[in-house]
This record gives structure tokens, C-alpha cells and sequence, in this order.
């Protein structure tokens, strides 16, 4: 985790510093250089494309189940979409991917899944990783005691059996209509992302606590103190842009677990209420009869799959092109010598510093 | 050493007080329903009521409430989960002999389990680690990839459709009644819910033995151990996993323990009588005792396994100082 901040504040000194043999070399700036790294990465690519295609899908799913399916996502189809034993009827040219346990169109149900997915997992991820930053901040910036209380606190949150008090915190809110915290917390998606993101907050506070804690050291820190800076403008406008990668690499990383927490949530019944399309709620309904249905537990779930990998590689991907490092350890063999040796420069320069 | 279990101890107990804090809050003053209607049944007269919020302590403050709840979470015999507090609001059968009943399965479900994980994580990671970029690396990668990606739930189902529907290979899902734990362990009842637990730690394993091992075996002192003439074998077995498995002590440890507090998922999908289970069926009638019991314990175990991490990881990485 360190080795992100060596390398990426490492590099905004670099493009000054070739005044010296080797000035006819053309400087890269370090988002260049992260841009030419991340293009080459064609899994990424492959997951941005996902991502892309499914974000699309989310926002015109009333538009494509209005224009092109004409189902909408809670018709019941009950005479053309069963047998006579009451099961749906599997994928065809009006249904693409069968009927669900409701007898409604599976197609639509995953396209508006999708949705309450994304929003789930960006506005989770978009709580965490401000109050994780914030946090995380302040704690390695002033060090001391503020820092024991706030370190303290996330060894509480992360060794709180999760998914447990998740379920109990959602069922205890979603109970009734009036929701909990006097009528603060309302049940619905957002109920569901608060209670993801309380818990998960730490995982990127640990990251930028540890960051802080090293750049808080550097010469331009001081030089910024010298200078008069306050603390305030020293957090936010010397130490954030220089952790801005790792806090990217990781909130990334975090939003495939957002996602499967939503539909883990949701699977067990206790999720985004029931009306609410999601992943998890078609692959509960399907496990009471995916061995006679096997499409309603195959679409949710590769979605979910597909989703969580896509996101996955971006992250990873992401990483590998911010970290030379954990690039160094791609396939790339020839380079692999090269990058090594490089890091350990880098990783020299500091531990001398 | 002894300052520092100390020191580790109280803070254990520190955190054991903040959770206990917080389930009180979570599943005592959030819920907006009356816990005196849940018990007292159908059709309940205000006198009925009455004498129940009585007994439960309702009428009483807030801290008293608390303290008849936190008593429960001492583990001392006759006070841990009394029968006073820690009884189910439905049908009065006491949480510890309901969880002392469905540790087993749960027990076996985790066990099992990490013990696959580890057969598969370790290894593959390992392999992948000492030849980069050959066609095992890569499928060991994409694998690892996949892996941590699938949903445990959507496994499982696939796992059961292939080898129970499609191929009649494997048990279909519980455990039939009358059948001891052990007795299922036997008869194979548990492989596919071990699989579907395992394949996602497996994953995150190997991927980080992986990584792990890469990184020491650029280390100085590998260098020091191959130039003395060791056998490549050696140098990876002795010298270099032995730093590389370090931080998966910590990471098995915790997983463990999140597991033993229930394999909700896992444990719901193929329809184990475990804690998880257990759990989800009290959420679902609103029987928060039995909650509380699951997820306090749950904590416990956390905490515990903690504790356990650090000091093994003082004994195993010898940087570790302890104050």
C-alpha cells in the first residue's frame, strides 16, 4: 500500500528534473505515463466496455421496455409465460431470457436490477470513501490522540461480524414504513447503502491513514508550512492530490463487494424492499425452482458476475498502471527486470530519506 | 510480551463493550415494534401487556435494560446468555440451547471449508508465484479472478444444479433428519456447501500468496540463501514462503471467525441447520433475542481470533515488538 504513495509522489518531481544528462529524453507527465500503461491493459478495456454497455442499459431500461420489449418490469404474464403446472416458460423471441418465478419478463427485471445495483454500489462506495478519507485524514495528519481514537474505532467496525448486524440494522429499519432513527432513515436503496457504507468505511481509511502518515514527513509538506499554510490547506491541497491514486484503485475495488453485499442482502430476503427490482431478489425467487428453470438463476446471476469481474479489472487494472511495482509483476517478462529494478530505486530513495 | 497480552486483552474487552453498545441500540431501540406484543401472542388484553413488559424489564430505564442484556455476554456459566434476557419471543425456548444445538453444523460447514481453502489457495498461489507467466500463472490468475468475483450464492446454485440435478453426482441440499453431524460429514452432505464457501477465500489466497511470495522472493536475503548453494525447493519452502504466509495467518484467522458467527449465505442456500440459518429465520419474525445471541457471539469469536493473530504474528514475524 505504501508503495503507491513512493511511487506516485515520486513522480511529480520528475518532470523537472531532467535538466540534467539525459535532457533530450522527453518528459512524461505521470498522468501520461499512467495513461499509456492503463491503454495497453486489455482486460480493463474489456471492463470498462461492461461497465459502459451496463450504465447505458440502467438508464434506458424504462425506454428499451417501453420501445423494443413492450414488457414492463412488474407485468405479470401469467396466461402466455407458465405451463400448466404454474412454471415460467424459458427464454423465446418476445422474452429473451424467460419468465421469472412471477411469470414478469426476466429481461427487463435484470435491465432495472441493474439499476438498483449501480446506485446502490456508487452511492455506498460515494459514502465510504468520503468518510474514510476524512477520517483517515485527520487521523494520520495529527497523529497523537486523534489518531488512537480513530484507529481504534475502525479496529471496532472491522471486527463487527457484518453481515449480521447489516441484516439486523435493514430488517430493524425496514420493518415499517416509518423507518428508524425517528423517521430519519426511511427503508428503500438508500437505507441498504448506508448501512453498507457504515461498515465498510475503514477499508479506505486504513489505506489513507497509512499514506498520510508517510507524506506528512515529505520535504514539501514542510516547505508548505514554511511557507504559512494552514492545516486545512495543507491536507487538502498538498497531501489529497498526492493520494488520489490509491484512493481510486481502491473505492474502485470496493464497489464490486458493494455490489455483492446489496445482492447478498437482497438474496437473503432482507435487502432493498422486495418491490424494488434486484439481483439478489431473482436469484432467491430462482432457488426455489432454478432445477426446473435453470434461466432465472443463469441471467441474474451472470450479470452479477459479469458485473463484479468487470469492476474487478478495472481496479486491478487501475492499480497496475498507477503501481510500476504491481506491474512489475505482470506477465510481461522482459519488462518485469527492468520495472524491478526501477522500484527498487525508488524504494532505496526512501528508506534513505 | 505478558504487557502486551494485557494491553491486547483490555482492548478486546474495550471492543466487546462498544459492540454490545451498539447490537443493544441496533436491535433493541431501532426497531419501532413492541417486543411485549410479540411475546404476549394473539389478541393481547393492556393488563396482559402490562405484567409482560414487566417481566422483560421495559418499564424499567434504559441502563437497566442494558445491563440485563450486556449480563448475558459474560462468559461465565449460569449468567452467559441467561435464560432470563436471551429467549426466543415466539416460542420461549432459551437462544444458548438453540445455539449450543446448531454450533455443530456450523462448526463443520466452517472447518471444512477453511481447510479447502487452504488446500486451494496455497498451493495455486504458490505455483503461479514461481512460474510467471506461464499458461498455469495465467489460469490460475483468471481463476482467482472469477473466484473472487462470484456471488457465494449464485455458486452454490450452479455447484447444485450441475452436480445434483444435472449429474446426479453429488446430495442434493440439508441434512435429512435424524442424521448426526458427523454422519453427513461422511455421507458427503457437506462437499458442495464447502466448495461454495471455499472458492472465494481460495481465490483471495492465491492471489495474495502470489503476490506476497513475488515480492520476498526479490528480497536481499533470498539472494543470500540461493548464493549459499541451496536447492531452489528450499529456498522457496524455507526461506521465502515463510515470510510470504505470514499475512495470510491473519487473514485465515479472521475469516474463520466471521464464518463461525454463521455461514448466512451458504448455510441458507443449502438449508443447514447452522446458526446462520438460525439467524435468518429469527430476522425474519423479528425474534431479536435470538439475533443479538448470533451476532454477540459472532463478535466474540472475532475478537477472539484477533487476539490469537496477534500473538501468533509476534511469534512468527520476529520484527514484531511487543509494547
Amino acid at each position: 500500500m505504501a508503495k503507491i504513495a513512493e511511487d506516485v509522489s515520486a513522480e511529480p518531481g520528475s518532470p523537472g528534473s531532467p535538466a540534467g544528462p539525459a535532457s533530450e529524453v522527453v518528459g512524461r507527465s505521470p498522468r501520461e505515463i499512467f495513461w499509456s500503461r492503463f491503454r495497453r491493459d486489455r482486460f480493463a478495456f474489456v471492463g470498462i466496455v461492461f461497465i459502459a454497455c451496463l450504465i447505458v442499459m440502467a438508464i434506458a431500461a424504462p425506454w428499451i421496455s417501453r420501445e423494443v420489449t413492450h414488457h414492463g418490469p412488474n407485468q405479470l404474464f401469467l396466461f402466455t409465460m407458465t405451463d400448466q403446472y404454474g412454471l415460467p416458460k424459458g427464454p423465446s423471441k418476445a422474452f429473451w431470457f424467460g419468465a421469472d418465478v412471477a411469470a414478469r419478463d426476466l429481461f427487463v427485471r435484470v435491465m432495472y436490477g441493474a439499476r438498483t445495483s449501480l446506485i446502490v454500489a456508487f452511492f455506498a462506495t460515494g459514502l465510504e470513501m468520503v468518510v474514510g478519507v476524512l477520517l483517515g485524514v485527520v487521523a494520520g495528519f495529527y497523529r497523537g490522540k486523534i489518531d488512537t481514537l480513530i484507529s481504534r474505532l475502525m479496529d471496532v467496525v472491522l471486527s463487527l461480524p457484518v453481515l449480521l448486524l447489516a441484516l439486523g440494522l435493514v430488517s430493524a429499519c425496514g420493518l415499517q414504513d416509518t423507518g428508524c432513527m425517528w423517521g430519519l432513515v426511511k427503508p428503500g436503496l438508500l437505507l441498504v447503502s448506508y448501512v453498507i457504507g457504515l461498515f465498510s468505511w475503514p477499508y479506505i481509511a486504513r489505506i489513507v491513514r497509512g499514506q498520510v502518515l508517510t507524506l506528512r514527513e515529505r520535504e514539501f509538506v514542510e516547505a508548505a508550512r514554511a511557507m504559512g499554510a494552514s492545516n486545512t490547506r495543507i491536507m487538502l491541497r498538498e497531501i489529497l492530490p498526492n493520494i488520489v491514486a490509491p484512493i481510486i484503485v481502491y473505492t474502485t475495488l470496493l464497489i464490486p463487494s458493494n455490489i455483492l453485499f446489496e445482492a447478498s442482502l437482497s438474496f437473503l430476503g432482507i435487502g432493498v424492499p422486495s418491490s424494488v427490482p434486484s439481483w439478489g431478489h431473482e436469484l432467491s425467487d430462482a432457488s426455489q425452482i432454478f432445477d426446473a428453470a435453470w434461466w432465472t438463476m443463469f441471467f441474474p446471476g451472470m450479470f452479477l458476475l459479469a458485473t463484479t469481474l468487470a469492476f474487478n479489472l478495472v481496479g486491478d487494472g487501475l492499480r497496475d498502471a498507477f503501481d510500476p511495482r504491481a506491474a512489475a509483476m505482470s506477465y510481461r517478462r522482459s519488462k518485469r527486470k527492468a520495472e524491478r529494478r526501477a522500484g527498487e530505486q525508488t524504494k532505496e530513495a526512501v528508506s534513505t530519506a | 510480551m505478558l504487557r502486551y497480552m494485557i494491553r491486547r486483552t483490555l482492548f478486546m474487552i474495550l471492543v466487546l463493550i462498544v459492540i454490545s453498545i451498539f447490537t443493544f441500540i441496533v436491535f433493541v431501540k431501532l426497531p419501532t415494534t413492541d417486543p411485549a406484543i410479540r411475546v404476549a401472542g394473539k389478541h393481547p388484553t393492556a393488563a396482559q401487556l402490562r405484567v409482560i413488559r414487566h417481566s422483560l424489564g421495559l418499564d424499567r430505564s434504559v441502563f437497566y435494560q442494558y445491563w440485563g442484556f450486556a449480563k448475558g455476554l459474560i462468559p461465565w456459566p449460569g449468567l452467559f446468555l441467561n435464560r432470563q434476557v436471551y429467549f426466543s419471543w415466539y416460542n420461549r425456548v432459551a437462544v444458548h440451547d438453540e445455539i449450543f444445538s446448531r454450533l455443530p453444523v456450523t462448526l463443520a460447514l466452517t472447518v471444512g471449508g477453511a481447510i479447502m481453502w487452504l488446500l486451494m489457495g496455497i498451493p495455486i498461489g504458490i505455483i503461479s508465484a514461481i512460474k510467471p507467466g506461464t499458461l498455469i500463472d495465467r489460469a490460475a490468475m483468471i481463476f482467482a479472478l472469477v473466484g473472487v468475483s462470484a456471488p457465494v450464492f449464485f455458486l452454490a446454485l450452479v455447484l447444485l444444479y450441475l452436480f445434483h440435478f444435472t449429474w446426479h453426482i453429488a446430495p442434493s441440499s440439508g441434512i435429512p433428519p435424524g442424521e448426526s453431524v458427523i454422519g453427513a460429514v461422511l455421507k458427503g452432505d457437506f462437499v458442495l456447501p464447502w466448495i461454495s464457501l471455499a472458492v472465494t477465500s481460495a481465490a483471495f489466497y492465491s492471489r495474495m500468496v502470489r503476490g506476497n511470495l513475488m515480492e520476498t522472493m526479490s528480497e536481499d536475503y533470498i539472494r543470500t540463501a540461493r548464493s549459499k548453494g541451496l536447492s531452489e525447493r528450499r529456498v522457496i519452502y524455507k526461506h521465502g514462503l515463510r515470510s510470504a504466509l505470514t499475512p495470510v495467518v491473519t487473514m485465515f484467522g479472521m475469516d474463520v471467525a466471521f464464518l463461525l458467527g454463521g455461514a448466512v449465505i451458504t448455510e441458507s442456500v443449502f438449508q443447514l441447520p447452522g446458526l446462520g440459518q438460525y439467524t435468518i429465520q429469527a430476522l425474519y419474525s423479528a425474534d431479536f433475542p435470538a439475533v443479538m445471541g448470533v451476532t454477540v457471539l459472532g463478535a466474540f469469536f472475532i475478537v477472539i481470533a484477533n487476539l490469537v493473530v496477534d500473538i501468533l504474528y509476534a511469534f512468527l514475524d520476529p520484527r514484531v515488538r511487543y509494547t
